[in-house]
């Protein structure tokens, strides 16, 4: 059987009998003539090919093997996050005009798509009170790795200060992004009881030779960071460059990175309209303050200007600081990103609104307060850990029940709940767990959880 | 079939900025609320910020229905050329056909509402496609192993020159220098620099091809590695690849395969037996995923036994009985992003290759390389254009000509002629580059496109060097038919004129440019 003949409208012999006719030739083979003899493969050990109804009900069946938030809550954060996605953004991002076009290079013929990330580069200064924001990276991770080689070359110093406790996958990241370029990752150290940045050592470490300071608000392990302001002054009066990492959700109503005076601002955008998929893809949103580190940004941005007739349009703009024209000395190498997750917030934001997203603040505060509060209630169990204000996140910790977090996870397992990520990468923490509750969470699942926890560490 | 004399109109909205569709009271989206119980136990929700962090006041976001909102967007994009709409020859992209089944899959709720740290337990599935993705994609490259991480090719190529580097340190000899051909895509040359290479240019020899003895020359115990795209970019099959890699390898180098053009020779011949050490794929070319206006893609990278301990972790392990996620990579470069990839660009290329299978994959190369040379002698047929390097050879999947005889003779310029070509309802082939070719026009037509519609695209391309003949300020002031005429782009790039969000206004002294 001659699978995939449907994609190829080309494959019938007849019509490439007649094309390959005009070329004068008798075989198709003629055509790859200068792929030498002893390179060529046949008969690679692939599958043989299919009916779309026999991909359907194989790749389908296949996902049938997951649980998934529909099948039962789970209480994980730490990178990605459940929210809801109205419909009007699926409908929007499924629209065949923006999701088979290629990157605007042609602006005539691509308004729709540069207007639509014109806007989302607007709601995002809108919504973190910062001057300029790219067009997307690829997640906050790599993002991360960005900032601090961006930072690098603002200030020409090589030392990048993140805070203990910082999320690990975009340590991992950071590492790889900064390493080459010569950038040395340092800890600043935290209160063990509050979790803040301790100001002290931040102070200590924060010298001539420090390209950029790292705080994320609310912080990987949940909690707020209430000196953000002051450590930022303290990062600038030594001339670093203050890098602000923040959940655009979050921003209905806490303080945005432009508030706080940072001088580069990332977040993952993947809660604003984009499911969460397994970890990918995501959108790594990059937006910075003045001129001159506008010039040093990573990542596509479009511009609004003018045609020929005067109307107003929009293309992409300060292409020299990119790979197709700067070659090795561009800002970074990213061509590809992603423009549907960027549209998909920017449908989001549209929607919500300043009411709609102070909203969901208070309902994301308020359940996983309400979280907190029934798990605090059951004896042995400390939630949140570190005493300080939290959004959607916060550590559990179960040392004083007597009970590995390991059969935590599984009582809950054979309950019908999936608890939060063990943080077994910060042995100082004990048995501790990092639990998300957002409005995808209902009070009947918080409870489930609750009721499921007290089951488990009260031996029944 | 539409001839292309026949009218095209892109649809024109003049459509407002969202913000100017703004009016207090108005909101397009209910979110659920708390439950009078849940406020009782809690309190006051802003009570939980601390008053240091509270924001003044509402962010600025605009106030706008949902069927406005739903209105604007879709106005939008009408105004936004896709493969959906139009035929995209848009060269090193390969803008096939994306199939709409694929899509259909990735919006199973067992995909979307998955987490990347629940329990493998619960997530078999998705485990399963991903290790059953990687095999596949090892068979396809000739490799040993992939990580389906890289976001993109060119995190794919940035991940891969970590590798270079790292495996040079490991073994002892930190190599710091990168070859890479004059005619490769930018991002190679920014990947390389990225991961602390000093980039070394090849330049090609009269074929268009890498020029042997330069490489010989130019290759010492400095050298790192090379990247090539195999088929270059001007769509030319690099013959001499089995002993570029030779050469390479002896000198102690590694050889990096960049896999944009892997549409050229699925089933043919492999990176792996052509001797290189790393390739990436762009699954959203190669694999039918959409671009999506810019994103997400996907750039696995595959490669041979030798750098198998430098990959990115997590890898997907299979036991026999169960998927996990494998840490275990002796000398991993560690990752380049968040978690484990852009799965549902990874699903989608799955379910394609799974549709296509064996024999459909081969089917694909052979005729997105037949399609494209029968473009291309079409386009040439009636003179105007040429075809630079080996002129009475073949091309790939791709052909790059140079409009560079129409320019001398009528002043109608590469990026004229892109113009004109909107006009008569098809996207642009990608212009001035290989900035090694003049006035470039660089054309990949792919396998989705029918002979009808070849043959209307070859026409359009003749009927533009009749136009810039007869009325070149016809081709000057195109496109007329898009939705807006030529966008002037170097006033959005000016210090004085730019204006990159709706906040910032026009530097002062500008002229005043504000929405209207």
């Amino acid at each position: 059987m001659n699978w995939g003949r449907h994609l190829i409208p080309n494959s019938s012999p007849e019509v490439k009998a007649s094309m390959l006719k005009y070329l004068g030739m008798d075989s198709i083979e003629e055509l790859f003539r200068d792929i030498p003899e002893g390179i060529r493969v046949e008969g690679l050990d692939l599958p043989g090919g299919m009916s779309e109804l026999e991909v359907m009900d194989h790749v389908g069946g296949i996902l049938k093997r997951n649980a998934s938030l529909e099948d039962m809550p789970i209480f994980l954060g730490g990178g990605a996050w459940f929210h809801y996605v109205p419909a009007v953004v699926d409908e929007v991002v499924s629209r065949s005009e923006f999701l088979t076009a290629y990157t605007p290079y042609q602006p005539e013929a691509s308004q729709g798509m540069l207007q639509a990330l014109f806007e989302y580069q607007s709601l995002i200064c809108d919504l973190t009170e910062m001057e300029f924001s790219n067009c997307s990276l690829y997640d906050f991770s790599s993002a991360l790795g960005e900032a601090a080689r961006m930072a690098k070359r603002v200030t020409g110093r090589s030392k990048f200060l993140v805070p203990k406790f910082s999320n690990p996958q975009a340590m991992g990241a950071l590492a790889s992004y900064a390493e080459p370029a010569g950038i040395e990752v340092l800890a600043i150290e935290r209160d063990p009881i509050t979790g803040q940045i301790d100001l002290e050592d931040l102070k200590a470490k924060v010298a001539k030779d420090v390209a950029g300071v790292f705080v994320e608000n609310p912080a990987y392990l949940g909690f707020f960071e209430e000196e953000a302001e002051a450590i930022g002054e303290i990062a600038k009066d030594e001339g670093a460059l203050f890098v602000v990492g923040f959940d655009p959700i979050s921003l209905g109503i806490v303080k945005p990175p432009g508030a706080l005076g940072a001088d580069i601002a990332i977040g993952e955008g993947q809660p604003l309209g984009n499911h969460v998929n397994f970890g990918g893809p995501n959108l790594g949103i990059f937006a910075c303050n003045g001129l001159n580190l506008l010039r040093q940004m990573p990542g596509r941005i479009i511009g609004m200007t003018s045609t020929r007739d005067g109307e107003r349009a929009f293309c992409m703009a300060l292409q020299t600081r990119e790979q197709h024209i700067r070659r090795e000395g561009a800002t970074s190498n990213i061509c590809t990103n992603e423009a549907l997750c960027a549209l998909a917030a920017a449908v989001y934001l549209s929607l919500l609104g300043p009411e709609g997203l102070r909203g969901l603040c208070e309902t994301i505060l308020v359940r996983s307060r309400y979280c907190a509060k029934l798990l605090s209630d059951i004896e042995g169990i400390k939630a949140p850990l570190f005493e300080a204000s939290h959004f959607k996140e916060f550590v559990v910790n179960f040392d004083r029940t007597g009970i590995s977090l390991e059969r935590i996870h599984e009582g809950l397992l054979g309950r019908g709940v999936h608890g939060g990520r063990p943080l077994r990468e910060f042995p100082e923490l004990g048995e501790s767990a990092l639990y998300c509750v957002t409005e995808m969470h209902s009070k009947g699942d918080v409870e489930k959880l609750a009721r499921s926890l007290a089951e488990v560490v009260g031996g029944k | 079939m539409r001839h292309p004399s026949k009218p095209f109109r892109q649809c024109k909205w003049s459509e407002p900025l969202i913000c100017e569709l703004s009016s207090d009271g108005k909101i397009g989206h209910m979110v659920p609320r708390p439950s009078e119980e849940e406020l009782r136990a809690v309190g006051d929700p802003m009570g939980h910020i601390p008053s240091k962090l509270r924001r003044d006041g509402p962010p600025n976001l605009p106030r706008v229905s949902e069927a406005e909102v739903l209105r604007h967007f879709v106005r939008l994009s009408q105004q936004n050329f896709s493969v959906d709409t139009t035929p995209y020859p848009l060269g090193s992209c390969t803008m096939k056909y994306n199939p709409k089944f694929c899509e259909s899959l990735a919006s199973n709720a067992k995909l979307r509402m998955i987490h990347p740290l629940q329990d493998e337990r619960l997530v078999q599935g998705i485990l399963r496609i991903l290790y059953e993705l990687s095999r596949i994609l090892c068979e396809i490259t000739g490799m040993r192993e992939a990580s389906l991480q890289p976001s993109a090719g060119a995190h794919g190529e940035f991940a891969g020159a970590l590798m270079i580097r790292k495996y040079h340190m490991v073994n002892g000899e930190p190599r710091g220098e990168m070859l890479i051909p004059e005619s490769a895509h930018g991002t190679n040359f920014t990947s390389a620099a990225m991961a602390g290479f000093k980039v070394v240019r090849l330049p090609l020899d009269d074929r268009g091809c890498i020029d042997v003895e330069a490489l010989k020359s130019a290759l010492s115990k400095r050298t790192a590695g090379i990247m090539i795209t195999n088929p270059n970019t001007l769509g030319i099959f690099e013959k001499d690849v089995v002993e570029i890699c030779k050469i390479v390898h002896e000198g102690g180098g590694l050889c990096y395969y960049d896999g944009a053009n892997l549409n050229a020779i699925l089933s043919k011949c492999r990176p792996g037996d052509m001797g290189f050490d790393i390739a990436h794929l762009n699954l959203h070319k190669t694999f039918a995923t959409p671009h999506g206006g810019g994103g997400p893609g996907a750039g696995p990278i595959a490669v041979s036994e030798k750098l198998r301990d430098f990959l990115p972790v997590p890898l997907i392990g299979f036991d026999g009985e169960r998927y996990y996620l494998d840490y275990g990579v002796k000398h991993s470069i560690g990752r380049v992003r968040g978690f484990y990839g852009n799965i549902a660009v990874l699903v989608k290329a799955y379910a394609y290759i799974l549709a296509l299978g064996r024999e459909g994959l081969r089917e694909v190369s052979e005729v997105a390389v037949l399609n494209s040379n029968y473009l291309m002698r079409r386009i040439l047929e009636r003179g105007g254009y040429e075809l630079p390097y080996q002129r009475s050879g073949i091309r790939m999947h791709e052909f790059v000509l140079s409009a560079k005889g129409i320019l001398d003779s009528t002043g109608i310029s590469a990026l004229d002629i892109a113009k004109r070509l909107l006009d008569y309802g098809i996207h642009a082939p990608t212009i001035y580059f290989p900035p090694i070719v003049k006035e470039a026009l660089m054309v990949e037509p792919t396998e989705t496109e029918s002979k009808m519609e070849l043959d209307r695209m070859a026409e359009a391309f003749q009927r533009i060097f009749e136009e810039a003949k007869e009325s070149p300020e016809l081709v000057r002031g195109s496109p007329s038919n898009a939705a807006v005429s030529r966008v002037d782009e170097a006033k959005a790039s000016h210090p004085m004129t730019m204006r990159l969000s709706w906040r910032s206004p026009p530097a002062p002294g500008a002229e005043s440019r504000s929405p209207s």
